[in-house]
């Protein structure tokens, strides 16, 4: 049903997934207390930005013409990949040394800085 | 026959397009489905263990995308760093934080409505400009060329061999050697400072042997310290 409406798919489709999952991700990042389900936000971020950079990169969904980006879409989607690694490695490193110093993962106790 | 081709072919006549359901759209549409489904279910659930069991199936639906795109290699990338890599290092985070008040941290349900709201006018922005543009809708004709990843390979060494040799010189696209070495170098700080981050704590007290060999009474300590981590303790065990 579904298929019938939207047709053959296209860029299109792929920026929606995109949109669902950069939202999801933004909620969950506003929403949790727990740290670590802010990471998990994050990595929906960082994903559904890595959607659009494929869709754009792919001959397969582009119109006529060479696509938007190319292959520039996959290595900016490589890169995103790379660095979501290196930002998960160093924020569970300073989340487990928050949870060493404070006993807990909730960021709302993380105020010590509050001016 | 593949699912590449299948997809490309122009639209067949009467019975043919039964044959060729568009395995494209329908594997697509499994996909999207499985990951903005687990992504939203990542937002509802409370539960922190949960919350990276529905993870693992939206990075895995999307790495499905990404093969769906013709990106095999992002796609194998995202199932081995992703999935592989950082997933497992999240559970591991998990499990070594996990008590039983923590592992469900309830959100008030007032910030949920904001978030919701909120929420909704941002999807309502992405999903209309994506909407809007019209040769996005367009499925592709571009010629297929059977998948490798050697493009990919030498654009990140510093060579383009995808762009047609016909275009000028000016309009080549460049290559990726300098933020490849730069990603690289990076990965390599930020390892050797998680590892430093996340070491094991040293313990403050003084040793026996010095406390003897220093032959008088430890000094008092210093008087803003104790009073802070006692605080601590306080604070800790009142869990708000």
């Amino acid at each position: 049903m579904i298929l019938a409406a939207t047709g053959t798919i296209g860029v299109t489709h792929y920026l929606v997934v995109g949109a669902i999952m950069f939202t999801a991700g933004v909620v969950c990042m506003a929403v949790k207390r727990n740290a670590l389900g802010v990471l998990m936000g994050i990595e929906l971020v960082l994903n559904g930005a890595n959607i659009n950079f494929v869709a754009f990169g792919s001959s397969y969904l582009a119109g006529e013409g060479r696509p938007p980006l190319g292959l520039d879409g996959e290595v900016m989607a490589l890169f995103v990949i790379l660095l979501a690694a290196a930002e998960a490695a160093v924020a569970l490193a300073i989340t487990l040394n928050f949870y060493n110093n404070h006993g807990t993962v909730d960021v709302d106790r993380a105020d010590d800085l509050r001016g | 026959m593949n699912l590449v081709t299948d997809c490309l072919l122009p639209p067949p006549q009467g019975a043919l397009l039964l044959a060729v359901i568009d395995w494209h759209a329908a594997l697509f549409l499994l996909f999207a489905l499985v990951a903005c489904g687990a992504a939203v279910m990542v937002v509802l659930t409370d539960n922190v263990v949960r919350m990276a069991l529905h993870l693992v199936l939206s990075l895995g639906a999307t790495a499905g995308l990404f093969f769906l795109a013709g990106a095999e290699f992002v796609g194998s990338m995202q199932l081995m760093i992703y999935v592989g890599g950082t997933l497992v290092l999240l559970v591991f985070g998990v499990m070594l934080t996990a008590q039983t008040k923590l592992v469900a941290l309830q959100t008030p349900p007032g910030d949920r409505v904001i978030a919701g709201i909120l929420a909704a006018a941002l999807l309502a922005v992405l999903v209309q400009s994506a909407v809007s543009i019209e040769p996005w809708r367009r499925p592709g004709r571009a010629e297929v060329q059977p998948p490798s990843a050697t493009p990919l390979g030498m654009a990140l060494v510093g060579v383009r061999v995808d762009s047609p040799a016909a275009e000028s010189e000016s309009r080549r696209r460049s290559g990726y050697l300098l933020p490849f070495e730069i990603v690289s170098v990076h990965l390599l700080v930020v390892l050797v400072g998680a590892a430093y981050l996340a070491r094991a704590k040293r313990r403050r007290t003084p040793r026996p042997i010095d406390v003897v060999a220093s032959a008088d009474p430890p000094p008092p300590p210093q008087p803003g310290e104790p009073e802070r981590r006692e605080a601590t303790s306080v604070l800790v065990g009142s869990g708000r």
